[in-house]
């Protein structure tokens, strides 16, 4: 059975409470949903002897500024076994820190530990119960997000602190 | 060609003590190189032998600071990466140079970014500024002898315990002639 039919229809029958929308772009499936159920969802996708998305190749987020949902996290997985990539796409609310955050996969795939390290770095999104979230490329102290659009280019002044001469 | 044909037969050579020295200094410059991109790569064939940076004595590319003399910034310097080049910088012995080579140590290049210092000398006393990006190794050539003209010019005083007596710490001198 193609995959892209199969995926849908098993996600339906495991978790029928929860609404899935389908798209389907440059022949690559994207599921979304709601950021409740994203352990649940990825350890499915996981676990499941038909699909076996084992590898997580990515974890990045999306600020789409100015509307309601401001941020939309975005999983990229693929199943070495079918050799097939599928997207997780799950809309966050709101922008104050009790909003900002999502469930952590790392306890489903190791290799999301350092994406989502990442991700909080640059766009300031907490993942929920991640055993290390430090910043990954910025320096520790550092304040802001730089991929948050309100972020001007240059940075800002002073945020950085260089040594004297 | 060198020094053995001014000193013919007598084996005497008159100069100066400072002359000699910034003789001596500019002769054998000793570069550190601070490769930290792509610039690196040309710094790297400057000194094969179809460049030859040994030409000018500075073949001794010396992986600890403490041997050197030059510093070659080779490659973008972010603000996470500047105060790791300021502390190799700081480990340097005085005296001591500094080259900012490609258009990334000098200005930022090319990445007009929060990430990325725009122009090292604003934590580092540069001595010349290198274009390109990256500049060739011909170019880089050029650098090292506009140091060595720099360095030809010192005078050998000027550098004696200058960073020590600027936070007022007195050294007790060494190897000072008693004079009676």
């Amino acid at each position: 059975m193609d995959l892209k039919a199969l995926i849908p229809q098993k996600l339906k029958e495991k978790f029928p409470s929860v609404e899935f929308e389908l798209s389907d772009y440059k022949d690559e499936l994207t599921v979304k949903f709601d950021k409740k159920y994203i352990v649940e969802v990825c350890a499915f996708l996981k676990s499941d002897p038909e699909l076996e998305f084992k590898l997580c190749s990515d974890v990045t987020a999306i600020d789409w500024a100015t509307r309601k949902n401001r941020f939309t996290v975005v999983y990229n997985i693929f199943s070495l076994k079918n050799n097939f990539r599928l997207r997780l796409k799950v809309p966050l609310s709101g922008i104050d820190e009790s909003d900002c955050s999502i469930d952590s996969v790392t306890k489903v795939w190791q290799a999301s530990n350092w994406q989502e390290r990442e991700t909080f770095d640059m766009y300031g999104i907490k993942f929920k119960n991640h055993p290390d979230l430090r910043r990954m490329y910025m320096p520790e102290e550092f304040e802001y997000h730089p991929l948050r659009k309100e972020f001007p280019l240059m940075g800002i002044p002073g945020s950085l602190p260089l040594l004297k001469k | 060609m060198g020094l053995e044909a001014y000193i013919k037969d007598t084996g005497f050579l008159t100069t100066q003590v400072n002359a000699i020295i910034a003789w001596a200094r500019k002769s054998s410059v000793w570069p550190m190189p601070m490769g930290i991109s792509c610039c690196a790569i040309e710094m790297m064939a400057a000194g094969d032998p179809k460049y030859d940076i040994a030409r000018f004595g500075s073949e001794v590319m010396r992986f600890t600071p403490r041997q050197c003399d030059l510093m070659i910034v080779a490659g973008t310097v972010t603000y996470k990466m500047a105060p790791v080049v300021r502390k190799i910088y700081d480990q340097m012995p005085e005296p001591k140079w500094v080259i900012a080579m490609g258009a990334c140590t000098s200005s930022g290049g090319m990445y007009r970014s929060y990430s990325v210092v725009q122009g090292i000398d604003q934590f580092l006393p540069v001595d010349i500024y290198l274009a390109g990006c990256p500049p060739r190794p011909d170019n880089l050539l050029n650098a090292l002898m506009k140091i060595q003209e720099k360095i030809g010019k010192t005078k050998a005083s000027q550098f004696h315990n200058v960073p020590l007596q600027k936070e007022g710490i007195n050294l007790p001198e060494l190897n000072v002639i008693q004079k009676n």
